[in-house]
């Protein structure tokens, strides 16, 4: 009972921080896009607007307010689901975000029922079968695919499957308006496979050490010299133990996921999120820009704490050390 | 006689280079018996006691001759065999507890699996039952809210009897101990080493007990196997072999060993033992041997029979080397003045708050060893590094001669700080692996002002001072050995000639060879120099040997303080007279 | 403890006092990965696209913004000479190859120096003072890793343009926190080791302790974490020239090329494929030194574990 209420404590706790981590990063990305040297409302105007209409601008925009009421407004608007408007399209940020929000889910949850499953498969064999061919010859592989960018990834993948080499694979997502991305599966093989390959050499490295570590250590030759069978060794005594680093590197590589979308997106012409973010920038529509900001370190802040919850249920030490 | 082990002509190699890590192994164990394989770090112990299970480690590979438990010839069995019997016929206890429990599972099935690879009992209820009899064997209480604890929730103690339940629940006819008690305080390793004796003989089971402590094998061992640089070098009753060693080697460890009674006089031995593929044609002890002559050089002795029961791999046993006679490490303390050396005031340490020592009161006087002694958690180590201005939180008083000094080292004066100097524990973690030997002990000179000429020729003087070469200084810290390592630490602390030197725990690290030698340079330098010395240990025997004064510490407080002979011999506190009761010693071999 | 001590240095038979004595420094992580096949590979790689990033502007046939014919004719069709055909805008591919690499690597380089200072320092205070500075420091390094590098790039960029100032100042401080933790956590066990609480105890100055005793004994962990945040850097910079930020929209850029290209992939891949090969290259030739260093430092932190 007081086991359960530890736990429920350590989350409560990691919790607050989560929410503190992204008070301050709102803090930050807020007093940032405040440092802008130009005038938004002008920005959008364009220099030939007049004085009057740009003031019009600046108080509906709310700019005439000092900074500090333009914060809170700006966080209880996030806080209570409603982000402002966008500068650039002048309809609320929701409005046509949504969608996009949609589809770039769909991209990252599948790249992650992908990749996670394959890396964990691929390091925890690469251990077992430590230092032999296929070892070396993955781990070299790994090594060079961990090297490159995203984007280099995909124009590869771009230029073998759809391109140069074959010519079976769209070389741009064509996901109709108004529906969601399963509409084009075919779309989604490249935008996904850029993905999965730029995040499966991480979390496949990271299996394998940690597995590695496992079975060299003392609790596993003790577990042999007891005569436990291979089987027992593997998921009783190793597995339990390789978990921890293993959840925490899944989380990072959702996080990672989150900043992969942006190039992968502009690459495939895919509507989501990280398409928006480079088009909010390159017009300085700061609105839509605070909002993916917040959502992107939120999708962080999640992982990482469902990672340390996790690492935590899965470790004994830790479970007892927080009551 | 009955035989439940024995071990024939056993090679074991380093895989791939093939040099071997031992080689000419023979040993056997009868039921019920004890028999102690004592060598130093490297000399191969573990890896034959591993052998016994047929298990090599990682880079290690079986390659020749036979073990057989039973009918069990054990290098000879497939994987799945090997399983079977491992844990059964033969069971495994490890060195450290703490890292070899899986800290992932409950103690309760830890214990129970062992019970259900090897089927035994047969069914639930009876593994159950014999879970519960293991547990009272080993001294722990049986309830299911302790069953139920994951390996941390256990002191190191518990732990290691849970590794000792693990390895008699299935009654196995053979067992090997590997260190099982290092680690352990002395009342904690006294009370563990009884539960083995006694399941030992009680269960008839063949005991490997593999360890570097001679003082432990003397109390618990049957039989004794001394190990060097991979081969038995000789073998025999523990009564005889420690009353009588045949070997000079054996000789050599025994002379090295602490001991409490005051006319054992500790002799260490410089070198160190050759590594696998270095190792000479002949006797691999010849080149730090006395004794040694042209023949030996020429080939490994053949093991021969002294006496009955008595094994020696040696051409000269029993030879006793003419030795320079030893100055004794006791004198006087030099003409007492008013003010001592150093002159601790009811000092209360703390740790983020919480009081570790209280009101202690000590004194070291020039020229005079005050050991301070205690066991793990007994405040000793706070204590000194309080004194060394390396721990800040404290209250009460420190006199260095007459001046107060500050809590922490960097408020003391230059001239504070070179004139209370301090050898740490472990020489491994002493010194910056990455600056030359000459730069790290020409520090404290530099500081004190001295120019790099007159430094690097104190550095010189230094190092010839505590027995190794001038040359030493261009050398780096990882082409040293643990014993020069230690050297070049004292030469560091003693370079800018403090009054008083703070020795915290300066040998545990090393062998007992290495830990003898250094022992001795220290009680040399203290004459020589007429240094106060605050000897740091939890080894009683070791202080006898070195302190004219010593003050015990238990639990923060300061018990006993008295002289040396007389602390020992006529212990006052309940804590002194337990803590000598419960320290093993060769002299107390049956 | 092993009982196998094959490798511990000096072991041997004669007392050492014997021995003749050389000096012999611990083998840096530098010296072990460069017998390793991986570590020259990879320099050879990253020398010879230096060298091409740098130099190669100085033999290049035509100039940065030179029109050599329409866009996207392969070679032959342009209206002067070709290698490979012409770019997005009639330029010159191989050319434009020649110039594009320098604003990736310098300012890939200048970011990751000025990283490796500033993590450093900041990793070797937290690990040294484990208290209050400690925790503040690492809770805003934790604030800043709440943002992929890119997107803090973005954010900055999207206030002050993508100036090659912006670039190496944004690069550089959102890869500090990376540095300073792996710095921090090499260095907290060396902390803990007793020759600094030797060097406390002589009064050593906190300074000194930091740059002579904890940051020679973490110089493994940072030379393998240099590398891995040089390569990271590369992916970056070239990242967001691919999405369109660059100091100079007409000059030449490796990133840019890729982008302004992959309109013409069917008639003239060579404007994509070029400075593809290239990143790739790099990226992986430092990948490949990283590695080397990487298993270097493991191997000698293995062989220090046994002595």
């Amino acid at each position: 009972m007081s086991n359960n209420r530890g736990v429920l404590r350590f989350i409560a706790r990691r919790l607050a921080l989560g929410v503190l981590t992204l008070f301050v990063v709102s803090l930050v990305v807020f007093t940032a896009t405040q440092l802008l040297p130009s005038d938004p409302a002008q920005a959008i105007l364009g220099r030939n607007a007049t004085t009057a209409s740009v003031n019009a601008l600046r108080t509906k925009l709310g700019l005439d307010h000092s900074a500090f009421y333009q914060y809170t407004h700006w966080l209880k608007g996030m806080v209570s689901g409603n982000p402002g408007d966008s500068f650039n399209a002048q309809q609320p940020i929701l409005d046509f975000i949504g969608d996009r929000v949609v589809n770039s889910l769909f991209l990252l949850v599948l790249a992650s029922a992908i990749s996670i499953p394959a890396a964990l498969w691929l390091g925890g064999y690469s251990a077992r079968r430590r230092d032999s061919t296929f070892d070396n010859v993955t781990s070299n592989g790994m090594l060079a695919l961990a090297s490159l960018p995203e984007f280099v990834v995909g124009i590869i993948l771009v230029l073998v499957f759809s391109v140069r080499i074959f010519h079976f694979l769209p070389a741009v997502s064509a996901i109709g308006i108004g529906k969601g991305p399963w509409s084009d599966m075919k779309g989604m093989v490249l935008p996904t496979a850029t993905l999965v390959i730029g995040a499966v050499p991480y979390i496949s490295r990271v299996v394998r050490a940690s597995m590695i570590e496992v079975m060299e250590s003392d609790y596993i030759e003790m577990a042999r010299l007891k005569g436990a069978p291979e089987k027992v060794v593997l998921w009783r005594h190793a597995l339990p133990n390789a978990l921890g680093p293993v959840f925490q590197v899944i989380a990072l590589n959702i996080a990672y996921f989150a900043a992969g979308v942006i190039v992968v997106e502009a690459l495939f012409n895919y509507p989501g999120i990280g398409g928006a973010l480079r088009d909010s920038v390159r017009v300085r529509d700061i609105p839509v820009i605070q909002f993916l900001v917040m959502v992107l370190a939120t999708v962080y802040v999640i992982t990482n704490l469902a990672a340390d919850v996790a690492t935590v249920l899965v470790t004994p030490r830790l479970r007892t050390r927080i009551q | 006689m009955e035989i439940a082990l024995s071990i024939t002509d056993l090679r074991i190699d380093v895989a791939g280079s093939g040099a071997d890590i031992v080689d000419d192994v023979n040993l056997t164990i009868a039921p019920g018996e004890v028999l102690g394989l004592v060598g130093e770090s490297g000399s191969g112990k573990t890896t034959v006691g591993l052998a016994v299970l047929g298990h090599a480690r990682r880079g290690v590979k079986l390659a020749r001759g036979d073990v057989s438990i039973g009918d069990a010839a054990m290098l000879a069995l497939g994987d799945v065999a090997l399983r079977h019997v491992r844990g059964k016929l033969v069971s495994y206890v490890p060195q450290d507890p703490s890292t070899a429990l899986n800290p992932a599972l409950r103690i309760i099935k830890q214990l129970t699996e062992v019970l259900e690879f090897h089927d035994f009992g047969g069914s639930d209820t009876a593994r159950r039952a014999r879970v519960q009899e293991v547990m009272s064997e080993v001294l722990l209480p049986s309830t299911p809210e302790f069953m139920r604890r994951y390996p941390h929730q256990l002191s190191g103690g518990q732990q290691q009897r849970v590794g000792l339940a693990m390895a008699f629940a299935c009654r196995p006819s053979v067992i090997v101990l590997d260190e099982p008690t290092t680690g352990l305080d002395v009342s904690t390793q006294a009370h563990v080493l009884t539960t083995i004796r006694e399941l030992c003989h009680a269960h008839s089971v063949a005991a490997l007990y593999v360890t570097h402590d001679l003082a432990v094998v003397a109390n618990l061992a049957d039989r004794v196997a001394v190990m060097y640089a991979g081969r038995i070098i000789e073998q025999g009753p523990a009564s005889e072999l420690f009353f009588n060693p045949a070997h000079p080697y054996t000789r050599h460890l025994i002379a090295a060993a602490p001991d409490m009674s005051t006319d054992h006089e500790m002799v260490g031995l410089r070198g160190r033992a050759p590594a696998p593929g270095r190792r000479p044609l002949g006797c691999s002890f010849a080149p730090r041997c006395e004794l040694a002559i042209d023949q030996c050089r020429a080939e490994f002795p053949a093991e021969q029979e002294v006496a009955i029961g008595r094994l020696v791999r040696c051409i000269r046993p029993f030879e006793v080397p003419q030795r320079t006679q030893h100055m004794t490490a006791h004198s006087a303390p030099i003409a007492a003045s008013a003010t001592h050396a150093l002159m601790v005031r009811d000092v209360c340490a703390s740790y983020t708050g919480h009081e570790v020592v209280h009101n202690v009161d000590l004194h070291v006087d020039r020229g005079e060893c005050l050991a301070l002694v205690g066991e793990s958690g007994s405040g000793k180590t706070t204590l000194s590094r309080s004194i060394g201005g390396l721990h800040r939180e404290w209250t009460g008083e420190i006199l260095l001669g007459s001046e107060r000094l500050a809590p922490s080292a960097r408020d003391r004066t230059t001239a504070q700080r070179l004139r209370i100097q301090y050898v740490f524990q472990n020489p491994y973690s002493s010194l910056q692996p990455r600056r030359t030997v000459g730069d790290s002990v020409a520090r404290p000179l530099l500081i004190g002002g001295a120019s790099r000429t007159d430094a690097a020729r104190k550095v010189g003087e230094m190092l010839e001072r505590v027995a190794l070469t001038a040359s030493y200084a261009n050398r780096f810290p990882d082409q040293l050995s643990g014993g020069e390592r230690q050297r070049v630490a004292i030469a560091r602390a003693l370079v800018s000639r403090p009054e008083v030197l703070v020795c915290d725990e300066v040998t545990s690290a090393l062998d007992v060879l290495v830990q003898a030698s250094i022992v001795e340079l220290l009680g040399e330098l203290r004459r020589d120099l007429g240094l106060a010395m605050l000897f740091v240990t939890h080894n009683l025997p070791l202080v006898a040997s070195i302190a004219d004064q010593i003050a015990v510490l238990a639990d923060g407080k300061l018990v006993e303080a008295g002289p040396t002979e007389r602390v020992l011999h006529f212990p006052e506190a309940e804590y002194t007279k337990r803590l000598i009761a419960d320290t093993p010693q060769i002299s107390d071999v049956s | 403890m092993s009982t196998i001590s094959s490798d511990v240095p000096g072991a041997s038979a004669v007392p050492v006092a014997d021995v003749e004595v050389v000096s012999r420094k611990p083998p840096g992580v530098m010296r072990v990965a460069l017998r390793m096949w991986r570590t020259r590979i990879g320099l050879l790689i990253v020398g010879l696209l230096g060298v091409i990033a740098l130099f190669g502007r100085y033999v290049a046939p035509y100039g940065e913004a030179e029109a050599v014919g329409l866009p996207f004719k392969p070679s032959g069709k342009t209206r002067k000479p070709t290698l490979l055909g012409s770019a997005n805008v009639g330029h010159d591919v191989w050319s434009r190859f020649l110039y594009g690499g320098k604003p990736i690597l310098i300012a890939a380089v200048l970011a990751t120096l000025l990283a490796l200072v500033l993590g450093t320092t900041v990793g070797l205070i937290a690990a040294y003072n484990r208290s209050k500075l400690d925790d503040v420091l690492m809770r805003s390094m934790d604030v800043i890793l709440a943002l992929p590098q890119i997107i803090s790039a973005l954010i900055v960029i999207s206030m002050f343009g993508a100036s090659t100032l912006i670039i190496i100042l944004t690069v550089g401080l959102s890869t500090v926190p990376r540095i300073a933790r792996v710095v921090r956590g090499a260095a907290v066990s060396v902390v803990e080791r007793d020759f600094v609480a030797a060097a406390e105890s002589l009064g050593e100055s906190r300074f000194r302790i930091l740059r002579s005793e904890l940051l020679p004994n973490v110089s493994a962990s940072l030379l393998v974490e240099a590398t891995l945040r040089l390569t990271f850097g590369i992916g970056l910079i070239s990242g967001i020239a691919f999405l369109g930020f660059t100091p100079d929209p007409g000059a030449a850029n490796w990133g840019l090329m890729i982008n302004e290209n992959r309109k013409g992939l069917i008639p003239n891949h060579w404007g994509v494929t070029l400075p593809v090969i290239a990143i790739a290259l790099l990226t992986v030739g430092t990948g490949l030194v990283g590695d080397g260093m990487s298993r270097a430092a493991a191997g000698i932190d293995r062989a220090k574990g046994d002595s």
